[in-house]
């Protein structure tokens, strides 16, 4: 009940800043222009999401020929395989191969199946240093916060805010320029990707037929994080297997389309392994730390297993209102918006995070963006039967049972009708318990003088007389 | 590689393949599609006893991505002007010499001192014509991260190009490695007008053909100069990769 509390008291508060509300929608502004522009140079955008959907379709379910058949061609070009069943033991696995490379310096790149098993903190208290490289992680490394958007971490954060904090951590001269905002950023970290001893990165594919792990990118931190430490660590959810490189071709220009309406993201790199001979540079260890943390439990229910085909786009956070009103972290979660309200009463439990299924219009505008058409508000509505059935509420239940004895007898129905129209004015000014919540942030209008079925039936008098 | 202190009954790779399995066990739903493709796409059981759909996404998506041009001369023409788009700039030169006194004036004119660059038939004389001292990556020498993080610059062949989303894909074999295309603060690629292909599965096959059962241990498509829009997403270009991109078309 504690998530729940949370969200609604966040919400509350999020809601009401009008600031907030307007600089969010100010900062997706652009983002539905340019992916319009590139939706229109798709011959077909509608037939193109069939291909994605059922190229993540047919892999989700054949997971268990497709993973095997990935760890094995990976194996072959030298990469080592590390299985985690959840986050505490994916954090052991990572600690130890820190401590085998005897690490000193770690850059890390954008991941966020890292910030689902909590591995900086895992790290730290380990002694490590470990620094973001993407630029908007590294903003919210240095605010102490998490990410308030999964692909867009720190689209909350107004310059001004963003020059204070690199003036007290960077010693940089104040200014109001996003691109000498970025440059300050970029001198900072030349030196930390030369000296980093171990790079980490996350995955946005694993290629079952060649064996080979594809990372997206815009800003090129994941490539310098994986060609200049020695040892490269890599942690992958097993749902993001793909099988071959003929839907990587589709999945890559739809991702960046729909996630941040771009042609394709600036920097696509496929990994097969560490440095092969030959090459002149690249790290000598590659590691793949393969991630379980309860990703069987939505694959074990069919009705829901295609919230696997998530490629992390971000397109459902930015077309929702929802988000664009209560803002990321009122989530609490790891992953935001629609798709991260579907998923986490699986990652963390139906009872505690079930009143994220809540905190939606169900206007279906997630489901429309998404470029793998993954069912998400349908589903919220299936996590809202689930939990009715899991844990009915009493309340509820007596209430239903009361609407059905109403509405099963019209002339009990026809005179509660008309009592109620007549009380409304009343309850509206007493404003007893179970209402006030509800009036809180609505209106009540005033009831109509004659019920629907008098008004029905006075029209259609009208009509036969004509 | 690293040995838990106390082995687990069963390994984790063990638990987790059988929790799929088990999972699976239980056929999900054919999606919703838009196109009748769906029913003539489902093909027979997979290992998993499951009715397995798979469509060519390569073949069948062809028609329905963005256009990468039917004929050469559509392809570069494409490929330009996408690259355009993306603040990269395109330089036509009609044959390599002509490649070599342009990026050699580039080099002057920007007063670069040393630039980067590693064998290949296409650089060689380009590399030979640099006004400036030049840094080799190429395992001629041990690689020194240090020496190219000081380049002003540098300069890589391409496995291919794109002219569907104005790609260029580097790889780790033929292209310097993996530090040459990104590291330097600007990056300059030069490849022939026939190196351009219309999409991005029409480069994947066309490197894993050349790559004969090992692909390169990196793959890179290059899709403009580095950028962010992580401060009020706002465009700024060079955000750790190269801040500017200048593509060499020769032919």
């Amino acid at each position: 009940m504690l998530a729940k509390k949370q969200f609604l008291a966040d919400a509350a508060v999020r809601t009401r800043d009008t600031g907030h509300r307007a600089f969010v929608r100010k900062a997706l502004g652009g983002y539905y222009t340019n992916r319009d522009l590139q939706k229109a140079r798709y011959r077909d955008w509608e037939h193109a999401r069939d291909a994605a959907s059922l190229a993540k379709w047919s892999a989700v379910n054949r997971l268990d020929e497709l993973l095997p058949r990935f760890v094995a061609n990976f194996e072959a070009n030298g990469g080592q395989v590390h299985w985690a069943r959840d986050a505490e033991e994916a954090r052991t696995i990572i600690l130890g191969l820190l401590r085998a490379a005897k690490a000193k310096a770690i850059i890390k790149s954008k991941c966020m199946t890292s910030e689902e098993i909590h591995l900086n903190a895992a790290m730290e208290n380990d002694g490590y240093g470990v620094v973001e490289s993407d630029l908007g992680e590294f903003i919210q490394q240095l605010r102490g916060e998490p990410p308030y958007h999964f692909v867009f971490p720190c689209m909350h954060v107004r310059r001004d805010e963003i020059s204070d904090l690199f003036g007290k951590h960077l010693g940089s001269a104040p200014t109001d320029s996003p691109e000498e905002l970025t440059m300050i950023a970029r001198r900072h970290m030349r030196r930390l990707y030369v000296d980093a001893d171990v790079g980490i990165t996350g995955a946005n594919f694993l290629v079952a037929e060649t064996g080979q792990i594809s990372i997206t990118e815009n800003e090129g931190n994941a490539r310098l994080t994986a060609a200049l430490p020695r040892v490269h660590i890599s942690i992958s959810g097993i749902e993001k297997v793909i099988e071959n490189l003929d839907d990587l071709s589709v999945l890559l220009p739809m991702l960046a389309t729909a996630g941040a309406g771009q042609p394709m993201t600036c920097y696509n790199t496929l990994y097969s392994g560490p440095r092969q001979p030959g090459e002149c540079d690249g790290p000598e260890e590659m590691h793949l730390v393969l991630l379980d943390n309860q990703r069987t439990a939505i694959l074990a229910d069919p009705e829901q297993r295609d919230s696997l085909h998530c490629i992390r786009c971000g397109a459902c956070l930015n077309v929702c209102p929802i988000f664009k009103n209560v803002g990321g972290f009122t989530y609490g979660t790891t992953y935001q918006g629609p798709i991260g309200s579907v998923i986490t009463p699986h990652l963390r439990g139906l009872a505690d995070w079930n009143h994220l299924s809540g905190a939606s219009s169900l206007c279906g505008a997630c489901t429309d963006a998404c470029p793998v058409r993954i069912d998400i508000h349908h589903h919220l509505l299936h996590n809202r039967r689930n939990a009715a059935r899991t844990a009915p509420s009493r309340l509820e239940r007596l209430g239903h049972r009361l609407f059905v004895v109403a509405a099963t007898r019209p002339w009990l129905f026809a005179t509660g009708g008309a009592m109620f129209r007549r009380s409304l004015g009343v309850l509206k000014a007493l404003r007893p318990p179970l209402l006030k919540d509800w009036l809180a942030s609505r209106d009540l209008p005033a009831a109509p003088a004659h019920s629907f079925r008098a008004q029905w039936s006075a029209r259609s008098r009208g009509r036969h007389s004509n | 590689m690293i040995a838990p202190a106390s082995p687990p009954p069963t390994s984790a790779r063990d638990t987790i393949l059988a929790r799929i399995r088990e999972a699976l066990r239980v056929p999900a739903p054919v999606p919703h599609l838009k196109s009748h493709s769906a029913e003539q796409a489902v093909v027979p059981a997979a290992a998993s006893g499951l009715p397995a759909l798979t469509v060519l996404p390569a073949e069948v998506a062809k028609p329905w991505l963005p256009d990468g041009g039917d004929t050469p001369a559509e392809r570069v023409r494409i490929f330009t002007e996408n690259i355009e788009k993306l603040r990269a700039v395109p330089c036509r030169v009609p044959d390599l010499p002509a490649a070599a006194e342009a990026i050699g004036a580039l080099v002057r004119e920007r007063g670069w001192q040393r630039v980067a660059g590693h064998a290949h038939p296409l650089l060689e004389p380009v590399l030979a014509n640099l006004p400036c001292s030049v840094q080799r990556v190429d395992g001629s020498a041990e690689f020194d991260k240090n020496a190219l993080e000081a380049c002003d610059a540098g300069i890589t062949a391409c496995e291919a190009a794109v002219a569907q989303t104005g790609s260029l894909l580097v790889s780790s074999r033929t292209c310097g490695g993996r530090g040459l295309s990104i590291l330097p603060h600007v990056h300059i690629a030069v490849l022939t007008v026939d190196q351009v292909v219309a999409t991005v599965g029409d480069a994947l096959h066309l490197t894993r053909e050349r790559a004969a059962g090992r692909m390169p241990s990196m793959l890179s498509f290059i899709t403009g100069p580095s950028r962010t829009g992580d401060i009020e997403r706002i465009l700024v270009l060079g955000a750790h990769g190269p801040k500017e991109l200048f593509v060499f078309l020769v032919g």
